[in-house]
This record gives C-alpha cells, structure tokens and sequence, in this order.
C-alpha cells in the first residue's frame, strides 16, 4: 500500500510542478517547478526499481543542469509583459503540440494493452539479483561498447568546441604565477642601502 | 523492529513505516544534539588556538553555550524583508537544513546498522550533496539583495566546482571496493595491506588512494564551506554572506544545517577511508569495541582538524579557489582514477568485479 501511496505522491506531484513550470509568472519559479519535477520524476524511477537512472537523474539534471538554468534565469533581466506578448502567436503552435503528444499517448496506451514486443527481453534478460549498474554497466562495456565510446566521443567534441567558442586570449590580463611567488626571495625584493644624509636614494 | 510491530498485529507496510520513523528521528536526534555539542567543541578548540578561554559561563564548562544561543535565536522576531520574495525566502532554509539530515540514512554506524542499506549509497550521498547548493541559490535570490546574492552565485560556482573532484575521488573509491554500498565500502578495507603483523584496516593507508583521501579531505572542507574556503561568508566583502537578511529561526536552521554537513563530511572522510566502524588495526581484541565508538572517534579526529584549519588557514581568494578546484584537483584526480583502473586491470582482471 505504502507503494501505491508514494506512486500517486511521486505522480501527483509532477504533474502538477509541471503545470506550474509552463504556468508560473516568474521564471525563476518556473525552473524552482522543474527541479521538483526532476526530483520526483526520480522518486518514480526508484520505484520501478531503477535506482541508478534516478540517482543519476538528481544528480546531472537537479545538480549540475538545473544549477546553470537558475543562474542564467536568475541573471536574466526579463520584461515579462515582452514575455507575453507572443501568446496568441504561439498559441496554435503549442496547441499542435499538445495535440500530437495526446495522441501519442492515446496511441501508446493502446498499443500496451495489445501486449509488448520485447525488445528490452531479447536484448538483456533482467536478472533480479543484479543491481541494475552492474547490469547497465555490463551491456554498456560489451554489447554495446562501440556505441558508448562513440557518444563520448561525441561529448568530448561537444566540449573541445565550446572551450574554442568561448576562449579569448587576453594578452593584457595578468595571470597569477605561483611558482613565481614561491620562489621569490629576500634579496630579489629588498635592496639595503646606505643612504648619505640630504641627498636620499637613487631609484 | 518491524516483526515487533507486527506483533501488535500491524500490517507490514504500517509496520515498515513506523519502525522507519523511529529509525530516522534515532538518527536525527542525536545528529541535532551532536551539533549543539560540535559548535561548543569548534568555539573552544579556536579559543585554544587562539590563548582564549572561549565559551565558560553557561553551564559546567560554558557547556551550555550553545542550547542558550539556540534559545535566544528561537525567541527572537523571524524578520522578513518587504522586498523578499516571501515563499522562497521561508524555504531556503528548511532545504538547507533537510538536505543536511538525508544524507545520514545511508551513512552505516555499525555492521548492519544503516538505516538504508541501498546499494547505490554513495550515488545517493553525492545526489543528496547536490542538493545542498538550492538552499543558498535561493536564499541569496530570494532575500533581493545584493551582497546575499554575490554570496549565492559564490557558493554555486565552488560547489558545483569540487563536486567534480569529489566524485572522481568516489569513482576511485567505488572502483576499489567494486560496490556502492557504503557498508561494502566500510567492509573492503579490512586488513588493506594484506600483511599479517600490521593489519591496518583503511583506504587510505593504499598508497594510491591516499592522495585522494588528502584531496576528498579539502574538498569537503571547500563543499561545506569552512575556512578556507568561506568565501561565502567573507565578512569583509559580503556582510554576512548569504544569510544577511536573515534572523531568529531561519537564521538558525542555516547554523545547524551548515554544522549537521560538517559532521556528515567528517563521517565520510572515516567512511571512505579510514575504515568507517572498522578499528584501525584488524586484530581480534579491538573488535570488542563496539563500532560506532570508532566511528565517533574517527569523526571527532576529522572535526578536529576541520577546527584546526578553520584557526590556523588564511582564507583563500576566488580565483585561487577554482584555480585549486579546476586546475589541480580534477586533472590529479582523473589521473588517479585512471592509475587506480590501471592498477586493479592489471591484478584483478577477469574477476568478477
């Protein structure tokens, strides 16, 4: 029962915070709703008993991703009445949208109740008593080792082009050199001089 | 607990659900008390080091000092800037103070005794930590004022900057001991050295994994934003940091908050690698000391030196932090994690991991 409970809480909730990340007047709270969309989203994965996609879940989007949302959110100066404007322009578009993710849905929930086609079976039987990184990590270093490497190389590309993209040379900045200032001795700062009465010292 | 229950004739999800309850307020109780005694413990070890006598006239001792701050916060008036946003304002707290409390259900103070033995729990402890960050981002933006929110965009960009290292310095850790359950972590470390007349139980002693017990060290000092890296609360540049509009309760639930991830940080440092429950050396006698006690050992040492470098270490300035966090921390822990998968290919390979 304590299941059923927390799968209405979990499903309840994130529907609900989406609602309210499409509808809340201000951004910042839009992505505050989306976070507890993610939250809860993987609150459900740990209940199908994925418990390593929802950690990962919290972790890359609730950690790092949604982090960079809210500070550029939170950076930005917006005029929401601007913001606005577009409504009914876009309203036809997002109204496409929503039709065609509801009827997808439709579609899917009578394509379920036909009966599956397995694939996920013929690929990799689950066994019970794998914790399901192993079992992830197993088929992402052997049947499907190519691919992973390819999208991490894609990822590493993805990378190297956003360091060019954003890099300037500044030949004017001063950079903080350590290995200067640990190595920096007395006598390259101090100069003892012994200066004659009325006439100081030369510079 | 739960076949207790049942015997009062429960069903076993009510059953499962009281006997968690008890569980956790178990754990949170002595957590929140442990956090009054650790404030005291952090103003007298300063005052120390610093030829003061620190706290003495509340109670034996001054301690008493803390519960007498926490009832005069309690008793002040909760202040709420007109300009705030009210709702987010109010909860930034609470998030700081619960994502500091979460974390200790997978914490294991014994063999066996773990509220949660789930068998991703160091995932979990590295998603609860990244959720540390809201609390201040919304604290600082919430309060709509300036120095609050400098504060907060500080402490994102380091947290976010040494939750990398601290999860190359985990992968290390997690490859050793094959498992990310944290009582397997714990259990792995027996006798680390494989000799016979000095058993030492620890990661650390595993001369590959000691650099990064040295960097997971410093940077839980830098993720739970103690000297040197207080940045956040540079009393010279922002006031108070991100909690200058705050007072009374709110106010308070930061302290704790900030104190109860203290603690933790100090139970993972013993956890990952100083052997958790384990005593030091695996021989027989020292087993009769029940485990928690050498795991509140080993968290009082780690508190120790969290005071000590918080009264001897100047603060750093900003860039050298993330120069410190980006440029020598990632590249030497990404070295390391390759070392150690290098190191266990070569001797493990074709065992099951």
């Amino acid at each position: 029962m304590i299941q059923a409970i927390a799968f209405y809480l979990f499903a309840i909730v994130v529907l609900v915070s989406a609602a309210m990340t499409i509808s809340s007047r201000n951004p910042v709270h839009s992505v505050l709703w989306l976070i507890l969309a993610f939250f809860n989203a993987a609150g459900l994965m740990v209940l199908v008993g994925a418990e390593f996609i929802a950690m990962l879940l919290v972790i890359v989007y609730v950690g790092a991703v949604a982090v960079l949302f809210l500070f550029v959110v939170m950076m930005l100066d917006i005029d929401f009445t601007e913001l606005r404007a577009g409504f009914v322009r876009y309203f036809w578009i997002g109204f496409a949208l929503a039709l065609a993710l509801v009827s997808e849905i439709i579609i899917a929930v009578k394509a379920w109740s036909v009966g599956g086609i397995d694939i996920a079976n013929r690929v990799a039987p689950v066994n019970p008593d794998v914790p399901n990184i192993q079992a992830i990590g197993h088929l992402l270093y052997t049947r499907y080792l190519f691919v992973f490497e390819g999208a991490g190389l894609v990822l590493l590309v993805a990378m190297i082009g956003a360091i060019v993209l954003t890099m300037r040379h500044r030949p004017d900045a001063r950079k903080q050199r350590i290995h200067a200032q640990v190595s920096r001795r007395a006598k390259d700062a101090i100069r003892k001089v012994d200066a004659p009465v009325g006439q100081g010292v030369e510079l | 607990m739960i076949a207790f229950f049942q015997s009062w004739g429960m069903s076993y999800d009510w059953a499962w659900f009281i006997a968690t309850i008890i569980g956790i307020l178990v754990i949170a109780l002595p957590v929140m008390l442990a956090v009054a005694m650790i404030i005291y413990a952090d103003r007298k070890i300063w005052a120390a080091m610093a030829l003061r006598r620190g706290p003495n006239v509340v109670g034996p001792l001054g301690l008493l000092q803390s519960f007498a701050d926490g009832l005069k916060v309690f008793l002040q008036e909760t202040i709420v800037p007109t300009s705030a946003n009210k709702g987010l304002f109010l909860l930034a707290p609470i998030i700081t103070f619960t994502v500091a409390l979460i974390v200790w259900a997978v914490i294991p103070f014994q063999a066996g005794v773990v509220l949660s033995n789930i068998n991703v729990g160091l995932l979990y402890v590295l998603a609860a930590s990244s959720l540390g960050v809201y609390g201040i981002i919304l604290a600082g933006w919430a309060s709509n004022s300036k120095y609050p929110f400098y504060s907060a965009i500080r402490a994102a960009a380091q947290m976010v900057s040494y939750e990398v290292s601290i999860g190359f310095v985990l992968i290390s850790v997690v490859l050793w001991a094959g498992s990310f359950n944290m009582t397997h972590i714990v259990e792995m470390q027996t006798n680390v050295w494989n000799f016979r007349w000095l058993p030492v139980n620890g990661f650390a002693f595993n001369p590959l994994l000691f650099p990064m017990a040295v960097v997971f060290f410093i940077s839980s000092l830098a993720e739970t934003q103690r000297a040197p890296f207080d940045l956040t609360e540079a009393e010279s540049e922002l006031v108070a940091g991100y909690q200058t509009e705050y007072s009374s309760m709110a106010f308070a639930l930061y302290w704790l908050g900030e104190y109860a991830n203290v603690i933790l940080m100090c139970a993972l440092n013993a956890i990952l690698f100083w052997g958790g429950y384990l005593p030091p050396f695996d021989w027989g006698w020292m087993y009769h000391v029940p485990g928690i006690i050498w795991l509140l050992a080993k968290m009082c040492f780690f508190f120790f030196v969290f005071s000590w470098v918080k009264a001897t270490v100047p603060r750093y300035r900003y860039d050298q932090l993330m120069r410190l966090g980006w440029k020598i921390f990632l590249p030497l822990s990404l070295l390391f994690v390759f070392l150690v998968s290098g190191y266990l290919m070569l001797t493990r390979y074709g065992v099951a991991a």
